[in-house]
Parts: structure tokens; C-alpha cells; sequence
């Protein structure tokens, strides 16, 4: 490596190259305090996009600190690593995250989509963890405009895309389609992977004269500018030019990378690594050396490219997927690159491991950046702001908004099936047919409240996961809708009997800076921080995607919530459909017919208004031990939790599930909307033989949860007595036909 | 007995196909595409799944040139047995092992979902398991599974009675509608004219286990090692 020492500029900085790079006046002060100088070009690109909102988190942290980030089960907490981590027993730990891919899906929704996905496999991986499943929560617009229908196209396949030919099982999450997604969809992909614990890779660096080794895909111009200029803004008329920095990703390079990395980390010879996702070079070597305190010097013509003549600002700050930045101990280099040539991975040296604590960077013989890595990072220098909050105006309006003169009025039959044929409500199988949900012959069930797969290296041990979130609820109420994102999560993972163990999340939010939206944003993290304390459900990390509006167009707060749960035994996992003729029908939980937010003021009134459901989080915590207790003690054939629809809508869908059986149900009185399509919260359907009803009224009782008895299940037929009688196949194929017949070409 | 499967760069399905031939009672290795020699004493190969090479240019074209496959053919010449299953199966018919082609699915898209498939033939190595015209569920997960040959080939095939899998409704009838795919007579699997060779497009590997709702596709791997 050449030993110029002398710095060397391409560009003159000044402040208005830095905030056209993004950066803010305040910030570039700082910047000029920090360095004592003003930095090179590719100095003030580096700071660009480790200082953007996506990768400084400058705007989120200190309200995500508030969370609850320890408990029993964590192995690593959130923050210490790229995913966190949960024993699982017998020495087998699951790294789980959630992130988000808006802006660029919303741009090129193939791509967009597709490179989310192995983002957040590459999460999993890094550490050492064999990715297992994939989940995906997708929220976009009014599916009958033209726009959405390319949207949902394009993000489905290049979901399917990556994650079908990488090889992980995709096994369920969520699509919600409303208006104010209309220009902004939410593409949120998780994903969750098994690691021996005594293999868990750490991305960071140490150990002064090792190598530092690039691996995986040449860097190209791909994304240069994508954290900071297209993922930290909101939408506009410029947002289409930044399509050609848009990645494109290449899953059998991953699955190779996947392959490669698994085997180098196994094999002892990596000291640290990390992947290569928003801000590329410059995020890993100045994180992985920032987190020891160590330094690394760079030279950056050892970096293979794609393109010919790449500056030294462009090879910082490219996003080209499917890379990934190790320390080696040094010595074992020739193990480390045959590994790499035999899963046709290239791997070169780039630099080594220093002890100032600098990313020092050579280029074509020129001596181009010389920053304090600690100066950059999360955690260390980068910039961590409060902001102004304000209760939004709106809020008056849909407090006031008064919804007992529909919650009295009597369903009818016109109404349930507009509910069940409404995009957000109807079968997803259009889309999930598109996944693989079964490779690596792990998944047990794709069709319950939640996915589950088996653990083949714990005989009889099993995880369930889901992602859940309405905004509805969080727009109307932000505290409460935060409450309730996890509260449902975790219900849903009990429903196949699973113990919620510990969450991901991903907060989707519009412009910080609009006090409106930082109120939104501080209510819905300490509703979900109320409720993640008191399930013992701690963070084990995610991500912030801000400013997601257009001009038109501010989504509703939209908090992704990941649950993890944990099954003891496989041959326990519980269904939502009905099993025997003649069982009964029970509803656990409270009636309060609440149907502020609801599917079916939205539906039939075109009103997004009212409260937000009431939340109690004991009672929640009492239904779940119940169910759990319910399950594990085999007292109940079939559970599923009502939400979006009601009562109606989630008797529906057990029957629907049920290859020819369905239900009578009967209510003590009218079948009222309030009743029959109300989304009050902490409910469970039940269905279960004489023999088991017994044993499960006392267990109710001891636990204080209130169960009524609402019906049978029958042969073919579904009736809801005042409300609908009819067959099992009629309202499948409804609920089969909506989506599909929208999206016919 | 000795079992090996082939890991090409891109396969997938490699662990699942393990998985489902040791509970068959298989001893298997995993064997890499860049060997030229198959291990000694190889009763049956497996081509597992996956995307080969990332299906680029043309599924399973590129993983014909692998560096085994040379020695695979040599196998096949020999009388060994071969299950292909979806990109194996792919890579069978590029390798020219079996006749016709895979094209992508008339839809258009990638389908995974469990489908009805009828034993037609029942007196290969490899189906002697299964009743004849026995309808078993097994899933699917494929974009390019459309199986085409020109009317003599399929001629040809019907006529030797190698079509060994057609997806039917649950009733066993061939009908469109339980067609996934759009392939010709609902063509699921063939055999060679040696009947060593199978390719099918559906997974018994991933039904070889209750826990995974059914274990319809052991019988697959458990009917050659009587």
C-alpha cells in the first residue's frame, strides 16, 4: 500500500456540497469541529450517509432506547449486533429482524422488494445464523387503482424471486391495503435463522496487522446515495430521477455468499464480519471498527469493481449487494480464500486492522480520507436529536366522531360480504403461492394465527413467528395502536401454541420534523414499550424508516411488530380450523363491540375514525396464559384470534380453512355490527368436544378469563344466525376469487 | 445402500433431499458438482431442487456442464438409478437423460401449493411402492414447470407407458383444472426407456415426514432399496 499522506480532494467541500449531500447546516459545523479541518469529498460523502437518518438512527434513537431490551431468553441484546439474538435450548440460538425497503420499492418495486429481502438475509447470516424462514408485511394502496396493482405485482414477485431461489421458507406476515400507502407502500421483510452458539460470528474488528477482506459481489455504481438521498426523504417530483441508484440484487451470489460465509465462520478463521447493506464500505470498515475501537487502512484499488474508473467517494458509498466485510486472523488468509474459491466467491484483501482508531482510505496512489470511526457511528459521534412533538389537530375530529348509532344498528348480509371480499380482509393466496414456504422441510404450518417451523436441530422443538400491525388503530390512537400491535402478535403466536418470547420491529412513520408525526412516533413507542414490559417480550432490534409521505399522501403510523415464540412440542401445535363435527363453538375473552377503526366503518361508511379499540394489557396477559395453558393441556381442537372484521370475519375464516366443515353460531341477542363485525381487542375462538369443554371452563375460571359458548360446528354450512346461512363453499370461494379477479390482466 | 446427492451452486433442496433419504434408511453423501468421480459403491443419485447456477441462461443448462455430471451420465448408461426432482429434473432433460423440456409455467408465475398427482405407473424402481393410479398430495414450488415435447416424444412416452406422474384432481381425474402448470397430458414425472432415470417436477422429499403434514413422497426413496 502506497504511504501518501498528504490528503487529496477531488472536490472542494463546503457547506454547500454537505447539504446537498443531505447533511444540515448544524451538522456540517459539527463535522468541522470534529475533524479540526474540512473534510475530503469523500470524507463529506462517508459522514453523508452514516449521518443520514437511515443509518444514524439521529432522530429515533433516543425514544427506541426507552424500549425494554433485556430479558432471560436474550442471548445479544439490541444494538450490540446486526440481529438479536434468542436461546432457544439446547445450544441453539434464533437471530430475528425485521427492516424495511419502502423508498426503494416504491421506485423500482421488483428490485426494491428483492433487495430487501436479501438485506435482511444477510443480517441473519452474518452472524453465523442459517437463515430458516422468511415473513413479509406488505401495506400498499387502494388495489383497484392501476398504480397499486404494479406495485403488488412487482413486490411479490421480487419477493418471491429472491427469497425462492436463496432457499428459505417464506412463511406468512401480512398485506393491508388503505389510501394513505397509495404512494408510499411499505415493504417490511423479516427473517429468522438458527446458530450454534458456539458459532456466532460479532461484526467487529480486532486485533491489530489482521487482514481486512472483502467477500462476495465486485462493488458497481448501483446505490451510491440510496441511505442518504432516497431513503431519508419523503417523496416528490425529483423521486423518479433517483431510480438509476436504485441496487439490483442477485440471489444465487447470495446463496453462494450464504454458503461461504456459514463455512469461514465455522471454520475459525473470522475474527469479525459484517454485511454490506445502506452505505456499503464506509458503514462496515468505520461500525466494525468504531465498536472495538481499533482502526483499519483501506486500499481501495484492491476493491474489485464492476465499473471502470470508479471515484473514491463512489466505491465508499455504493450499495452493490451481496458483499460482505471480514477481519481474518492473520495467517489464516490462504484458509479463508479457499473457502471463498469453492463456493465461487471472490475474496481479496483490502487493508488491515489498525490501533489509532482511523479509517485511513488510498486511492489510485492519492491518500483520500483520514476519520475517527468512532466520530461516525451510531453510538459514537453521530448526531442524536429530540424533536419537537405536538398531539395532532386531527385527533379532535376522530375522538369526537361518535360511533354507537352503528355500533347498535343490525348487520346484514350485504355487509359481511363486502368485509370478506375487501382486499385487506380476502385469502392472500394469489400472493403467498408466489413464495416458497416450504423449502429446507422445516414448516409445520403456514395456516394458522401464526408460521411455524420445526427445529430439526432440537428434536420436538419448534418457533412460531408472525408480523402484525393496524395502523388504523395507531393513526387513531398511537399509544394504544402500539400496545396493540404487540398484544396481537404475541396472541397470535399463542394461538398454535407458542410462548411469546421477544419481538423485531419496524417503525414506518412520515417527516420527523413534522411535530405531528414526532408525536405519533413517541406515543406508539412507549405504548408498544408498555406492553413489551409487561408480556416480557423485550426489543431485540429492527429499524426506523421516516419520512415515508408524498405530497398527498402521510401514511398512517405504521409499527411492524415481529413475534418470536417458542413451542415446546411440535405435536402440539394448535390450528385455526375446525376439527370435529359437533364440537362446540367458544368465544374467550370481553365483548365491549367496539368498531371505532374498524374494517367496516372504512368499508361501508369510508370513515378511518372513532377510538382505536381499548387494550388492557392484564386481561391480554391473562389470554394468552389461558390459551397457552388451553393447548398445552389438549382441551381445544381449533384457535384463532379475532381481529380485522370481527367475530363474523374470524368464523369465516376457520370455516373456510375447514375442508368441509363450518359452524352455527347463535348470539344471546341481535346481531348487531357492534357484535358481529367489532374489533375489540384480546378474543380467541375456540372449538372444542363436551369432553374438553369441562376441563377448559375451570381452566378459564381459575385464570379469570371470561368464555361464552357461541355455536357448533356442522357439516358444509355456515350460518351466523340473524346474519347469514349459507355454504362453507360459497363464502371460500368469494374469499378466494377477490384478489385474483382484481389483478386479472 | 448408498445414496448420492448433488450439490450444484444454486441447489436448495440438497439438505431437504438428505433429510428425506436418511429416514428412508439411505446412507448418504453429499457430494459437491466439482468432483469428477462419483463415490464408490453409488446405488442412487439424487438431483435435489433449487435454482442451479440461478437458473440463468436456462434452468439446469449451466449445471449440465458441472464437472460430476460427466460421471453421472456414465452412471445413468450404466443402469444406475436417478431421481431428478424440479431443478433435477430440469437438469435431466438439458443433459438430454430425458426427452422434452421444462418450459416456465403458463400463468406465468411461480406456484408453490400442495397438488393431487396419480400414480399412473406404479411398476418403476422407484414407484413400486404405490398403488397403481393411487392419488397422493404433494407439493409443488417451480416457475418453470411445464413440461413440452414434440408429438413424436410424447407419443413415444405414452406409448411405453413412462409417464409416471400426472397431476389430477383429488378424485384422480386428469383434468385442466388440476393442471398447475400447463404441461402437456398433465405430465408430472417421466422415466427413461431404461427405466432408471425419473424426473418429476413435485417434491416427496418435502412429504417424507408426518411432523410436515404428510409423508406421501417416502415411498419414493424407499421403493429401489428392495
Amino acid at each position: 500500500m502506497q504511504e501518501e499522506t498528504k490528503l487529496f480532494s477531488e472536490i472542494e467541500v463546503n457547506k454547500e456540497v454537505a447539504i446537498s449531500l443531505g447533511l444540515t447546516e448544524e451538522e456540517w459545523e459539527n463535522i468541522l469541529k470534529i475533524m479540526g479541518r474540512v473534510p475530503t469529498y469523500t470524507e463529506i460523502g462517508m459522514y453523508s450517509v452514516l449521518w443520514s437518518e437511515h443509518c444514524s438512527y439521529k432522530n429515533s434513537i433516543k425514544q427506541i432506547k426507552t424500549l425494554p431490551r433485556s430479558g432471560t431468553n436474550l442471548l445479544v441484546e439490541a444494538g450490540e449486533e446486526n440481529a438479536g439474538l434468542v436461546d432457544v435450548g439446547g445450544g441453539y440460538g434464533i437471530a430475528f429482524k425485521i427492516e424495511s425497503h419502502n423508498h426503494p420499492s416504491a421506485i423500482e418495486p421488483f428490485q426494491g422488494a428483492a433487495t430487501g429481502v436479501g438485506g435482511i438475509l444477510r443480517d441473519i447470516f452474518t452472524m453465523g445464523a442459517r437463515p430458516i424462514a422468511a415473513l413479509n408485511s406488505l401495506r400498499l394502496g387502494d388495489l383497484s387503482s392501476d398504480r397499486t396493482k404494479y406495485l403488488l405485482r412487482g413486490i411479490v414477485s421480487g419477493i418471491g424471486h429472491y427469497g425462492n431461489a436463496f432457499g428459505v421458507p417464506n412463511i406468512g406476515g401480512e398485506v393491508y391495503f388503505d389510501d394513505c400507502y397509495q404512494d408510499n407502500p411499505l415493504v417490511n421483510a423479516m427473517a429468522a435463522g438458527i446458530v450454534d452458539v458456539k458459532n456466532i460470528a460479532t461484526a467487529a474488528a480486532s486485533g491489530v496487522g489482521n487482514p481486512v477482506i472483502i467477500i462476495g459481489s465486485a462493488t458497481g455504481r448501483d446505490g451510491i446515495h440510496g441511505a442518504s438521498l432516497l431513503a431519508s426523504r419523503e417523496f416528490d417530483e425529483h423521486t423518479d430521477d433517483m431510480r438509476p441508484t436504485m441496487q439490483a440484487g442477485d440471489p444465487f451470489a447470495e446463496k453462494l455468499l450464504l454458503e461461504a460465509t456459514l463455512e469461514l465462520i465455522a471454520s475459525g478463521v473470522v475474527v469479525g464480519i459484517q454485511d454490506m447493506g445502506a452505505a456499503g464500505i464506509s458503514c462496515s470498515t468505520c461500525e466494525m471498527s468504531a465498536k472495538t475501537g481499533v482502526g483499519m487502512k483501506i486500499d481501495l484499488d484492491k476493491v474489485p469493481q464492476r465499473e471502470p474508473d470508479m471515484s473514491a467517494y463512489e466505491i465508499m458509498l455504493s450499495e452493490s449487494q451481496e458483499r460482505m466485510l471480514a477481519v481474518i486472523t492473520k495467517g489464516k488468509e490462504g484458509r479463508a480464500h479457499s473457502i471463498c474459491k469453492k463456493w465461487g466467491v471472490n475474496s481479496v484483501q483490502i487493508g488491515e486492522v489498525t490501533d489509532d482508531g482511523l479509517v485511513r482510505l488510498w486511492h489510485k496512489g492519492k491518500y483520500v480520507a483520514e476519520l475517527k470511526a468512532e466520530s461516525l457511528v451510531l453510538g459514537g459521534g453521530a448526531p442524536q436529536y429530540d424533536r419537537e412533538a405536538t398531539e395532532p389537530k386531527y385527533l379532535l375530529e376522530t375522538r369526537a366522531f361518535d360511533t354507537t348509532k352503528y355500533e347498535t344498528q343490525l348487520a346484514t348480509e350485504e355487509e359481511f360480504w363486502k368485509i370478506l371480499t375487501s382486499p385487506t380482509i380476502a385469502s392472500k393466496r394469489w400472493i403467498f403461492e408466489q413464495y416458497d414456504s416450504q423449502v429446507r422441510t422445516n414448516t409445520v404450518s403456514i395456516k394458522g394465527d401464526a408460521g411455524v417451523i420445526r427445529l430439526k436441530e432440537i428434536p420436538g422443538k419448534a418457533i412460531a413467528l408472525t408480523t402484525d400491525s393496524n395502523s388504523r388503530y395507531t393513526y387513531l390512537e398511537p399509544y394504544n395502536g402500539g400496545m396493540i400491535a404487540v398484544c396481537e402478535a404475541a396472541r397470535n403466536v399463542a394461538c398454535v401454541g407458542a410462548l411469546p418470547v421477544a419481538i423485531t420491529n419496524c417503525l414506518n412513520f412520515g417527516n420527523p420534523y413534522d411535530p405531528e408525526v414526532y408525536w405519533q412516533f413517541k406515543e406508539t413507542i412507549r405504548g408498544m414499550g408498555d406492553a413489551c414490559r409487561a408480556l416480557d417480550t423485550p426489543v431485540t432490534g429492527g429499524n426506523v424508516s421516516f419520512h415515508n409521505e408524498s405530497k398527498e399522501f402521510a401514511i398512517f403510523p405504521t409499527p411492524t411488530i415481529g413475534m418470536l415464540g417458542i413451542i415446546e412440542d411440535v405435536n402440539k401445535v394448535m390450528s385455526a380450523n375446525f376439527k370435529n363435527i359437533g364440537d362446540s363453538i367458544y368465544m374467550l375473552g370481553s365483548e365491549r363491540m367496539e368498531i371505532g377503526g374498524s374494517e367496516y366503518l372504512k368499508l361501508m361508511h369510508n370513515k378511518i375514525s372513532g377510538k382505536a379499540p381499548i387494550i388492557d394489557i392484564d386481561e391480554e396477559k391473562n389470554l394468552i396464559t389461558t390459551i397457552l395453558e388451553l393447548i398445552h393441556k389438549e382441551l381445544i381442537n381449533s384457535a384463532h384470534d379475532i381481529s380485522e372484521g370481527g367475530i363474523a370475519i374470524c368464523l369465516a375464516e376457520k370455516s373456510i380453512l375447514s375442508d368441509s366443515l363450518g359452524c352455527e353460531v347463535e348470539f344471546s341477542d341481535n346481531a348487531t355490527v357492534g357484535r358481529v363485525f367489532g374489533e375489540t381487542q384480546s378474543r380467541i375462538i375456540v372449538s372444542a368436544s363436551a369432553v374438553q369443554a369441562k376441563e377448559m371452563m375451570k381452566v378459564c375460571k381459575k385464570n379469570s378469563v371470561n368464555i361464552i359458548e357461541i355455536g357448533t360446528v356442522i357439516e358444509d354450512k355456515f350460518i351466523i344466525n340473524g346474519l347469514i346461512n349459507t355454504d362453507v363453499k360459497t363464502i371460500r370461494q368469494k374469499y378466494e376469487e377477490a384478489i385474483p379477479s382484481l389483478m386479472k390482466i | 445402500m448408498n445414496c448420492s446427492v448433488i450439490t450444484f451452486p444454486g441447489s436448495n433442496c440438497d439438505h431437504d433431499a438428505i433429510f428425506a433419504a436418511e429416514l428412508a434408511g439411505w446412507k448418504v453423501k453429499n457430494v459437491w458438482h466439482e468432483e469428477r468421480i462419483l463415490p464408490i459403491g453409488t446405488d442412487l443419485i439424487i438431483l435435489p431442487g433449487g435454482f442451479s447456477y440461478g437458473d440463468y441462461l436456462r434452468c439446469g443448462a449451466i449445471a449440465r456442464f458441472s464437472p460430476i455430471m460427466h460421471d453421472v451420465v456414465k452412471f445413468a448408461e450404466k443402469g444406475g438409478y436417478i431421481i431428478g426432482i424440479c431443478n433435477g429434473f430440469q437438469i435431466l432433460t438439458e443433459t438430454k437423460l430425458l426427452p422434452g423440456v421444462l418450459l416456465r409455467n403458463n400463468n406465468l408465475m411461480f406456484r408453490c401449493k400442495d397438488v393431487s398427482i396419480r400414480v399412473t405407473n406404479n411398476k418403476t424402481a422407484f414407484t413400486n411402492k404405490y398403488v397403481e393410479n393411487e392419488v397422493i398430495t404433494l407439493p409443488i414450488a417451480h416457475g418453470d414447470g411445464n413440461y413440452y415435447a414434440d408429438e413424436e416424444v410424447i407419443n413415444e412416452l405414452e406409448g411405453e407407458d413412462r409417464v409416471v406422474f400426472r397431476y389430477s384432481d383429488e378424485n384422480g381425474n386428469i383434468t385442466e383444472d388440476a393442471n398447475p402448470n400447463g404441461s402437456i397430458n398433465n405430465i408430472a414425472g417421466i422415466i427413461n426407456g431404461q427405466g432408471n432415470v425419473l424426473g418429476m417436477m413435485p417434491h416427496p422429499e418435502r412429504y417424507s415426514d408426518k411432523t410436515l403434514s404428510s409423508d406421501a413422497g417416502l415411498k419414493m426413496f424407499l421403493g429401489i432399496l428392495e
